[in-house]
C-alpha cells in the first residue's frame, strides 16, 4: 500500500483568496499537517491577524478569533491566560506583527507567554495594496516607498527573530522559509518543534516565515522565488535565534542561561 | 453580611470576585490603579487570573480574547485609558462577546488631570467606539451601589453578550465607605457552548465555533448591525433604572444628576427644601439605556418652572436631558470641571438664580 496524499483535517476543503504563487497556501497548510500530526485540532484555536490571512478562519476547521491589527498576541495572551489547557497560536504577517503590533508581540514574548506565533514575511503590505512594510529591504520599491526605501530617511528592516532573542524569558525563536522545497522541509519540523514546546507548557514560541509576494513585488511567482532568494535570505538569515535551553550568544558576550523548566 | 469599610477601587475588585468573576486584565492609571493592586494579591487567593497588561490597547484585547473564549472577565481604567480601549470594545460589541469595564473618570480631556469629573458621559453613551454599537451603562453614587452594580454588570453583560460599563469618579474610587457584598449577586456564568471558541473537545462538539466581526458582504454586515440594534432596544425596554428624590410634591425645580454629583445635589436640595423653596431630582442610574420618559414625566409635572442639569463636566448630559425634555420647560447646565467638585451652596445659589 503506497502513501495517500490527502487534504490534512485541519485544513478547509474550500477555495482560498490567496493570490496565485501566495506562500500563505504553504503555510496554512504545514500548520494544518503539524496540528493533524499532533492530534490537537479539537483543543485548537487559532487567532487570525488583519492582512492577506484575514479570513484564514475561513480554512481551518478549528475554533478562530478574529483579532484587529496587531492585537492579535494581546487576545492569544487573554485567551491561554484563562484557558492554559487550549493550544492557541497567532497567524501574522509584517505590517500586523512588525508595525502596529510591535509592543504586543514583544510583551507576550516577553512573558512567555504559552501560545505560538507564525510570522509570515514577505516584506510588504500585501492585503492592502503593497505599501511598505518594517521589513521591507533597502531599495524595494513599494506603493508608498516609490523610489526605493531609503534607510537613511526610515531607517533598515527590522529583523523580528534577532530583535525576540534578545530577551531574557526563555523561548523558542526560530527563522525559516517556504520558498523552496528544501526550506519547506525544515520550516515544517520548526512549525512542529513551536507547538511541541507549546504542549509541554514550556515557553513563548515563534516561526517567522520568509515568504513571497508575487502580486506586489510585481513579479511572477518563480521570479518572486529568485528574489527572495537572492534578496531576503542573505539578510534574513535563517535558523535557531534561541532555544528555551540557550540563548545564542554573540561574539563578544558570554552565555546567557535561563533553562525554562 | 457583614459590612466593612472598604475604598471604593478595592471594593471593585472584590465585588467583581464575589460575583464570580476571577478573571482580570488591566494597567495602572490614576484614580484606579488601587483595583489592580488588591487584585494582584486577591485574584491568586481564588485561584484566578492576574495580568498587568502592557497598555490599555493590549489590555482591551487581552479581554476579548478571554471573553470570547468564554470566560467571565473585566478590566478597569480612567478617562485617557477608556480611550484607548475605544477600539477594542467596537470590536467586543460587533463580535458580541460580554465583558466588564470600569472606568474612573478623571478630568480631561488629553491627559487633564487625576482628580475626578464626570466628562466621559458622551464618550460613554454615545461615542465609545467606532460603528454602531453602544455600551449599557450603569452610574453608581456611592461605594455600596459601585459593589451591587459591578456584580449586576456580569449577567447584564451575558444576556445581551455586549460589554458593559460602570462608569464611576474619582471620588467612587478613592472614598471609604461601608459595604457588603450581597450573596444573592452571584450568578453562575450563562452557558456560552453555541459562539464561544472554548474548544471543540470541551464543548464535546464536532463543530467549530468563529468569533469575528468582519463582514465583508454588506447585507450581511447589515444583519449583524440589525442583531446588535435588536439588543439595545431591549436594553431601551428592559434595563432603565433611575431614582427620583422628592418628587412626590410639587417642586418649582427639577435637577437631573448622577453619581457622585447627585449626592451633593440631595445636601442641596434638603437645604432649598428647608428653605421652602421646592426641588425634586431624577437621578438616572442608567445612563444608556437614559430614562427618557422619567425625565419627560418629571419636567411635565405641573409647577416645574426649570430643568437644571448638573454635572461634572462642561455640559453632556444635558444634551440627553433637553431631548427627554422636548422643550416642556427650559433646560440648563451647571457644573465644574477639571476635577473641582460643586458644593452644595453653589448648588443652591445656582438653583435660587433660576427662578
Amino acid at each position: 500500500m503506497g502513501k495517500t496524499f490527502l487534504r490534512p483535517e485541519a485544513l478547509s476543503d474550500v477555495v482560498t483568496h490567496y493570490c496565485p504563487g501566495c506562500t500563505h497556501g504553504v503555510i496554512h497548510r504545514l500548520v494544518a499537517e503539524v496540528i493533524d500530526e499532533l492530534g490537537i485540532r479539537r483543543n485548537t484555536v487559532g487567532i487570525a491577524p488583519v492582512g492577506c490571512a484575514v479570513l484564514a478562519y475561513n480554512y481551518f476547521t478549528f475554533d478562530f478569533q478574529e483579532a484587529s491589527h496587531g492585537r492579535a498576541p494581546a487576545m492569544a495572551t487573554g485567551l491561554k491566560r484563562v484557558r492554559p489547557d487550549l493550544v492557541v497560536f497567532t497567524y501574522q504577517g509584517d505590517g500586523d506583527l512588525a508595525s502596529i503590533g510591535m509592543a504586543e508581540i514583544i510583551h507576550a514574548a516577553n512573558r512567555g507567554e504559552k501560545f505560538t506565533t507564525i510570522f509570515v514575511n514577505n516584506a510588504v503590505y500585501g492585503m492592502t495594496g503593497g505599501q511598505m512594510a518594517p521589513t521591507t529591504l533597502p531599495n524595494q520599491r513599494t506603493t508608498t516607498s516609490p523610489l526605493g526605501r531609503k534607510v537613511e530617511e526610515v531607517g533598515w528592516p527590522i529583523k523580528v527573530a534577532e530583535l525576540l532573542s534578545a530577551l531574557e524569558t526563555p523561548a523558542y525563536i526560530t527563522r525559516q522559509s517556504v520558498i523552496k522545497p528544501k526550506y519547506i522541509i525544515k520550516a515544517r519540523k520548526a512549525i512542529k518543534q513551536a507547538f511541541e514546546y507549546q504542549l509541554e507548557k514550556r515557553c513563548f514560541s515563534f516561526v517567522e516565515l520568509i515568504s513571497t509576494c508575487p502580486t506586489n513585488w510585481g513579479m511572477t511567482p518563480v521570479e518572486a522565488v529568485q528574489w527572495a532568494d537572492e534578496t531576503m535570505l542573505p539578510y534574513y538569515r535563517l535558523g535557531d535565534y534561541k532555544t528555551p535551553e540557550k540563548i545564542k550568544a554573540s561574539p563578544a558576550a558570554p552565555v546567557r542561561r535561563h533553562d525554562a523548566k | 453580611m457583614d459590612k466593612v469599610l472598604m475604598k471604593g477601587n478595592e471594593a471593585i475588585g472584590e465585588a467583581a470576585v464575589r460575583a464570580g468573576c476571577t478573571n482580570y486584565f488591566a494597567y495602572p492609571i490614576t484614580p484606579q490603579s488601587e483595583v489592580a493592586e488588591y487584585l494582584s494579591r486577591r485574584l491568586p487567593e481564588v485561584g484566578g487570573v492576574f495580568l498587568q497588561g502592557e497598555s490599555e490597547i493590549a489590555v482591551s484585547y487581552m479581554i476579548f480574547g478571554a471573553a470570547a473564549g468564554g470566560a467571565r472577565v473585566f478590566t478597569t481604567s480612567s478617562s485617557p485609558g477608556i480611550s484607548l480601549m475605544s477600539e477594542g470594545i467596537s470590536y467586543i460589541a460587533a463580535a458580541q462577546c460580554p465583558a466588564v469595564f470600569v472606568n474612573i473618570m478623571r478630568g480631561g480631556p488629553g491627559l487633564g488631570g487625576i482628580l475626578p469629573s464626570q466628562a466621559d458621559y458622551l464618550q460613554a453613551t454615545k461615542g465609545i467606539g467606532h460603528g454602531d454599537m453602544r455600551l449599557l451603562v450603569l452610574a453608581p453614587a456611592s461605594v455600596q451601589e459601585a459593589v451591587e452594580m459591578i456584580m449586576k454588570a456580569f449577567p447584564l453583560a451575558e444576556k445581551y453578550r455586549n460589554p458593559v460599563m460602570i462608569l464611576g469618579d474619582g471620588l467612587i474610587g478613592q472614598m471609604m465607605e461601608p459595604v457588603t457584598f450581597p450573596d444573592n449577586l452571584k450568578t453562575e456564568p450563562s452557558d456560552k457552548n453555541s459562539w464561544a471558541t472554548s474548544g471543540m473537545s470541551t464543548r464535546g462538539s464536532d463543530q467549530r465555533n468563529l468569533v469575528k466581526s468582519l463582514y465583508l458582504d454588506p447585507k450581511k454586515l447589515n444583519d449583524n448591525n440589525l442583531e446588535l440594534k435588536a439588543k439595545y432596544d431591549q436594553m431601551k425596554r428592559e434595563e432603565i433604572r433611575f431614582e427620583a428624590f422628592h418628587t412626590t410634591q410639587g417642586y418649582k425645580v427639577l435637577i437631573v444628576s448622577y453619581g457622585t454629583m447627585s449626592r451633593v445635589c440631595r445636601t442641596a436640595i434638603e437645604i432649598l427644601n428647608e428653605y421652602g423653596f421646592s426641588v425634586g431630582m431624577i437621578r438616572p442610574k442608567t445612563l444608556f439605556p437614559f430614562p427618557e420618559e422619567a425625565v419627560a414625566l418629571a419636567a411635565s409635572k405641573t409647577g416645574c418652572e426649570h430643568v437644571a442639569c448638573i454635572e461634572m463636566s462642561m455640559g453632556q448630559m444635558v444634551e440627553d436631558v433637553e431631548r427627554a425634555v422636548k422643550g416642556a420647560c427650559p433646560v440648563s447646565w451647571f457644573g465644574k470641571c477639571g476635577g473641582e467638585v460643586p458644593t452644595p451652596e453653589e448648588v443652591v445659589a445656582y438653583v435660587k438664580s433660576l427662578v
